[in-house]
């Protein structure tokens, strides 16, 4: 059997590529992507647990993740089409009319 | 076999929000666009509808749905409190919406979804429906932001409160996922007995309450997670703006401080000196930043800031009165703020126009009473006496005192001194500068006479009632909120 | 009718009249806007005779009335160092000797203010000037601030009192908003006060945390049981002693938070006249007065409220030895005025600040109202160098400008002799008093005299400097202004009948035995055994010279200006050494320039002018001493505390560039910066 510490570090390694993506990436769609890849790699984390310590919650957690992330997606992806027909564009470092 | 009894009652206030908000937006394609105004008096129906209904759960005390969900004085003053905030902030909205020509009722129904989601934030009893409850009200608050669709500003905010939102949110998911794996449960008070055993890896749990304080932080804005503060705040529509800097943000105070204090107590000499310079950094930021503002959306969203930091100083006191006073300040930053975010609604022009401290002069002459509530307000968020921003500031920093926290209230009360110069600016524009006066000439139909609904002007009335009552009378609330506040501590 | 039980409505009524007022005034017509403002007032001032005569038929021990209107904050308990304390504040008002006098002089000398104002703010009356009914709204609500602050019977009633009527001089001096300067003032006169009410709010968190209670009464009775602290160290009274006169100095102006009194003169008259002479700036004299007790324990706190009364006192009666602007000029008088209550209260001889502050309320009222009717004769001119002459054209107002002068200058029997020469006389003797503090007070007593008869002199002798354009405007005031300002004269003549020293007449002890119950504890007895063996030989003697030196202020003022021929101008330059040193001011500013301005470029230079300055004998060092400490505290208030206002808005500039590289509007430096704090919070939870 796998032991949990591969699980973990593997979906820590996720975890933080998500987070570099998020700040490296100038394409809102990709930043996006990563803020998903953060909450997989969180719902990894979950069933690696769950299945470890033999509870079963954890893995119905990640069932609230994915429906939260969902919704999360179709108000995102809402809102970037509307920035879209703003600007006629994707690119995050547009998005600095106000600062100070 | 005995099917398990489903009991509606501890979420009705809930469940009555959710279904009129479906209402509203079901009803919204039927209704011709002059009747639209009715679909907010719903809206509104609703809100007292759901008010009737939690004063039925303060018989029903309890936990319930296998411990998540719990009912308790602290929830019910919470969702009293959500729902005030979300009753003003319709009233406030209607004229706001028809003049930007945006009057559409998602966003009333929205409204009411984002107050479901802050009430079960109050009520959850456990990490994950806190969660839900976090991303019920931040969804439907990132659409709000950019009601305004066709704004760049507004819909800059929403951009900004949307990636960056989500971008904490997957922190504090992390940290419950870390606190799970520690302590095998998710449930506050499980947490609090597992740490007790001390048979768990108290690094995952360490890690775990600084990702998850990450989360909270950035819901309420407190340092280093207010960066995102200023802009959102500045580009979401004035009743938004308004809405959000009290009601999400107390939303986010009552499951940060029932988290920390039921779950997490065995730590508490962690997570002081984290919540002491948080608390000094919010403050200090909030309150300098407030005095380089011109513009006064954004002037009030760094004044939130330190409110926020201004709070964590009663946070850091870890004593029951601590946690009483931060309920009651926050209902009377509640009243003040929203008071003040519809004076600035009704006086600005379509396309937020006329948001600028300097743009206020002459207020005093043109609508002396819209000027005299202003400044109210504005008494009200520094803390003179006689208003709910004193008796609410001297609740905090007295419970300060009584944990001899000595340095902390001291650069409290500074800061707080500090906030006058700001908060005077407008005073001074209203009262002691004509308009113009700052080289700008103003259209002629800008100066035509101001128009402001019967909403708007019993939301100004009622909050400023509201902000006397709590200077004057503070003992019905805060003997209810102190008694609360033993059940949580 | 028990008018005890209806002390509550002395508060009240004016808030009564400012509601109207308020509310409808715009709509009312002078007479009535005029009947509910004079009306309430007049009526509270009868509700205090009323009650004030029943506590006095009471015995002397009995004289505490407290009435508890209502619980306005609850109770919660809390762990202090008196046990777990119950804290509960009501709004209640608490009637004694102390108080009592407090609410005579605020309801007396308001409802003569009040009269006064219906006559010089009348031209503010009209359908398109709003400000008359304001200015009485505002005027009646600050009576109704400062009525709460004296007869609240716990600190945080007293705040709240603290609080509004700060708030009321900071509408009533931002009065004529449309003048820059005047909203300035306004804003600066709030922003210091809140400097000074940041050290009253810790002092009443200490005071609660110390003894469980913020009710006067238990306060009182719990300290009166401390033991008293060791003079030079600091303990836990001494730090509340301070804290609060911390505040008393931004309320009562004085250093280092004076500033704002002067710039507050840019109100309308009345409003120098009632906030920013008689009743407001007094509050921190009450406040220490009121707890006596701690202070009385505190023996470090006490010298440090004497040396900054005795410093304030000469320090800002310096400055008015050079004012021109005659609001200005009666603006130092009182700051230096309110340094004698302090150095009073310092010395532990409460009852005599509280003396002086009643005559002072008189002579300083009638001061302001006749200076507002001498500018109301000139159509607005507030310059000494354009005025003169005015003794017969305005003689009422001239005669009773006089009386005042006397009673300020300390010339007996005018009210301020006894009041002044009792303080001066407890400095001298007290158990607390010290001879250099004595001497201040004199030093103080001989500037007082001299500025002000030149006032009198500049206003109402010699030839006339008056534009003429005005000249032939120049008329006596009406009589709505005139008999208060008579009825002020006759009080600055007769109201220190009340204490009179015992080498006259044998002595009268009747002020000291009003207010004995209030300031009488086991402390204050041993302090009054001490002085009681002191000399009556010693007394007269002091007093006498104190007259001396006032005579000797009139005559120098009088051989400066009462110089029909010349105006002040040309008199400076007929030289004779005294007037170089005094008024060369190039040779002086160059000092100063390298003492303070330049003091980095050429100290050795300075230190040089500075011995030459000493050396050159008695007189030169006199008058050097004066330019010295008016210059010091013209350099104080330019570098200190403008410079503090400076520096908070150069901090402000700073603190915006690392605002600036932070909030950059880009969301991903935002996210970077949260990336940041996520690894400070986790390194401080994990790895710390």
């Amino acid at each position: 059997m796998v032991p949990l510490n591969y699980f973990l570090i593997l979906a820590a390694i996720l975890f933080c590529l998500g987070v570099i993506g998020f700040v490296m990436k100038r394409n809102l769609i990709t930043m996006f992507m990563s803020i998903e890849l953060m909450l997989n790699s969180v719902n990894l984390t979950f069933v690696a647990f769950s299945r470890h310590i033999n509870v079963l919650s954890g893995q119905i957690f990640v069932f609230f993740v994915m429906v939260i992330a969902a919704a999360e997606a179709a108000v995102g992806l809402a809102i970037i089409v509307a920035f879209y027909r703003n600007r006629e564009s994707l690119n995050v470092d547009e998005v600095d009319r106000m600062k100070l | 076999m005995t099917l398990p009894q489903v009991p509606i009652l501890p979420i009705l206030p809930e469940l009555i929000l959710t279904l009129f908000g479906i209402a509203v937006m079901l009803f919204d394609p039927f209704t011709a666009k002059p009747h639209k105004s009715w679909l907010s008096s719903l809206a509104f129906i609703g809100v007292l509808a759901a008010l009737a209904g939690n004063v039925l759960l303060l018989a029903a005390e309890g936990e319930y749905y296998n411990g998540m969900i719990i009912v308790d004085s602290f929830s019910v003053f919470f969702n009293f409190l959500f729902l005030i905030i979300a009753g003003l902030s319709i009233l406030a909205s209607r004229q706001y919406l028809v003049r930007e020509g945006v009057n559409h009722s998602e966003y009333y129904g929205l409204l009411l979804f984002a107050t479901v989601g802050m009430c079960f934030m109050g009520g959850a009893n456990e990490l994950i429906m806190i969660f839900i409850g976090l991303e019920i009200t931040s969804i439907s608050t990132y659409v709000l932001a950019g009601f305004r669709r066709t704004d760049l500003k507004s819909n800059e905010a929403a951009i900004k409160y949307f990636l960056l939102g989500s971008f904490a949110t997957a922190f504090l998911l992390y940290g419950i996922a870390l606190m799970y794996g520690a302590t095998h449960t998710t449930h506050l008070s499980q947490i609090s007995s597992a740490l007790l055993t001390g048979r768990i890896d108290l690094r995952l749990v360490l890690a775990g309450t600084a990702l998850m304080m990450v989360g909270f932080s950035f819901k309420v804005a407190t340092a280093p997670f207010q960066i995102w503060t200023p802009d959102v705040y500045e580009g979401a529509p004035i009743p938004v703006t308004g809405w959000m800097s009290v009601g999400p943000k107390a939303a986010g105070f009552a499951a940060f401080l029932r988290v920390f204090f039921v779950a997490l107590p065995a730590l508490d000499q962690k997570w002081f000196w984290v919540l002491w310079v948080s608390s000094v950094l919010t403050m200090t930021i909030g309150n300098t930043a407030a005095m380089l503002q011109s513009n006064i959306k954004r002037m009030l969203a760094y004044s939130s800031i330190a409110h926020a930091g201004y709070i964590l100083v009663a946070f850091a006191a870890l004593t029951p009165n601590g946690i009483a006073s931060i309920m009651f300040y926050l209902l009377a930053y509640s009243v003040m703020n929203l008071g003040a975010f519809a004076v600035i609604s009704a006086w600005s022009l379509s396309g937020e126009r006329r948001v600028t401290i300097d743009e206020f002069a002459g207020l005093g002459y043109r609508q002396p009473w819209l000027a005299a509530a202003f400044t109210v307000f504005l008494l009200g968020l520094t803390g003179i006496p006689l208003t709910a921003g004193f008796t609410g500031k001297f609740f905090m920093f007295r419970a300060a005192i009584n944990s001899k926290l000595y340095w902390l209230t001291i650069i409290a009360l500074l800061n707080s001194a500090a906030s006058l110069y700001y908060y005077l600016r407008p005073t001074i524009a209203m009262y002691m500068r004509e308009p113009g006066e700052s080289g700008r000439t103003s259209a002629p139909q800008d100066s035509a006479p101001l128009q402001i609904s019967m909403a708007t002007k019993v939301v100004i009335a009622v909050s400023v009632l509201a902000v006397f009552y709590l200077g004057l009378f503070p003992s019905t609330i805060l003997d209810f909120a102190q008694s609360s506040a033993f059940l949580v501590h | 009718m028990n008018f005890l039980k209806y002390i509550w409505l002395i508060p009240l009524l004016p808030l009564v009249g400012c509601f109207f007022n308020g509310v409808f005034g715009k709509r009312f017509s002078k007479v009535t806007i005029d009947f509910f403002a004079l009306g309430s007032t007049l009526l509270s001032f009868l509700c205090s005779v009323g009650a004030v005569w029943q506590l006095s038929r009471l015995q002397p021990e009995e004289r505490v009335f407290n009435l508890n209107l209502f619980e306005w904050i609850p109770a919660g308990v809390a762990l202090t160092a008196h046990g777990f304390a119950n804290f509960s504040i009501q709004w209640g008002y608490r009637l004694d000797p102390l108080s009592a006098v407090m609410i005579l002089v605020v309801t007396g000398v308001g409802f003569l203010i009040h009269v006064y104002s219906t006559g010089y703010m009348a031209h503010e009356h009209g359908p398109h000037l709003g400000g008359y009914y304001r200015f009485f709204s505002y005027l009646n609500l600050f009576m109704f601030s400062m009525l709460t602050l004296v007869l609240a019977n716990n600190f945080a009633l007293m705040f709240v009192g603290w609080e509004g009527v700060g708030l009321c001089s900071y509408l009533l001096i931002g009065f004529y908003f449309h003048k820059k300067s005047a909203g300035d003032a306004g804003k600066k006169a709030f922003i210091v006060n809140r400097i000074g009410d940041a050290g009253f709010m810790l002092g009443m968190f200490l005071i609660f945390q110390t003894f469980g209670s913020l009710d006067f009464g238990t306060v009182m009775a719990r300290a009166a049981e401390a033991p008293i602290e060791v003079y030079g160290s600091v303990g836990v009274l001494t730090a509340i002693g301070i804290l609060l006169f911390l505040g008393a100095t931004g309320k009562s102006a004085q250093l280092p938070l004076y500033t704002w009194l002067p710039d507050a003169m840019e109100g309308p008259t009345p409003v120098s006249a009632l906030i920013h002479a008689a009743t407001m700036v007094t509050a921190g004299v009450y406040m220490v007065s009121r707890t006596s007790v701690i202070y009385t324990h505190a023996p470090t706190a006490m010298m440090v409220v004497a040396v900054v009364g005795g410093v304030t006192a000469i320090f800002a009666a310096s400055i008015g030895l050079v004012q021109n602007d005659i609001k200005r000029v009666l603006a130092y008088s009182t700051v230096s005025q309110l340094g004698y209550m302090f150095l009073a209260c310092g010395v532990g001889a409460y009852f005599v600040g509280i003396f002086h502050l009643m005559t002072h309320a008189f002579f300083k009222a009638l001061l302001f109202l006749g200076a507002g009717s001498v500018i109301h004769a000139l159509s607005g001119e507030q310059d000494l160098r354009r005025m003169g002459a005015l003794k017969n054209k305005i003689p009422k107002t001239y005669v009773t400008m006089l009386a005042a002068t006397l009673a300020i200058s300390g010339i007996p029997p005018f009210a301020g002799f006894f009041s002044k020469d009792e303080i001066l006389w407890q400095a001298f003797s007290s158990e607390y008093g010290r001879w250099w503090l004595w001497l201040i007070g004199v030093v103080a007593a001989l500037m007082t005299a001299f500025y002000m008869f030149r006032l009198i002199f500049l206003t109402f002798y010699n030839e006339s400097r008056v534009d003429p354009e005005v000249e032939h405007h120049i008329h006596e005031s009406p009589s709505n202004m005139i008999v208060p300002l008579q009825i002020l004269a006759v009080l600055s003549v007769i109201g220190g009948f009340v204490q009179i020293p015992k080498f006259l007449f044998g002595g009268f002890d009747g002020f000291e035995r009003w207010l004995e119950p209030v300031f009488k504890h086991p402390a204050t007895e041993a302090g009054a055994a001490a002085v009681e063996h002191a000399s009556l030989g010693a007394e007269a003697g002091l007093a006498l010279f104190s007259v001396v030196v006032a005579l000797t202020g009139i005559y120098l003022a009088y051989r400066f200006y009462y110089r029909p021929s010349s105006a002040p101008d040309r008199a400076m330059a007929s030289a004779k050494p005294v007037y170089t040193v005094l008024f060369n001011k190039y040779y002086m500013d160059k000092i100063y320039d390298a003492l303070f301005v330049n003091r980095t470029k050429d100290l050795g230079n300075a230190l040089w002018a500075f011995d030459r300055g000493v050396i050159d004998g008695g007189v030169n060092g006199s008058g050097w001493f004066t330019r010295f400490t008016a210059n010091v505290s013209c350099w104080w208030d330019k570098w200190i505390v403008d410079g503090l206002v400076n520096v908070v808005g150069f901090t402000v500039k700073m603190l915006s560039y690392p605002l600036r590289i932070l909030q950059t509007g880009f969301v991903q430096s935002y996210a970077f910066l949260m990336v940041l704090g996520i690894i400070a919070f986790i390194w401080l939870y994990v790895l710390r």
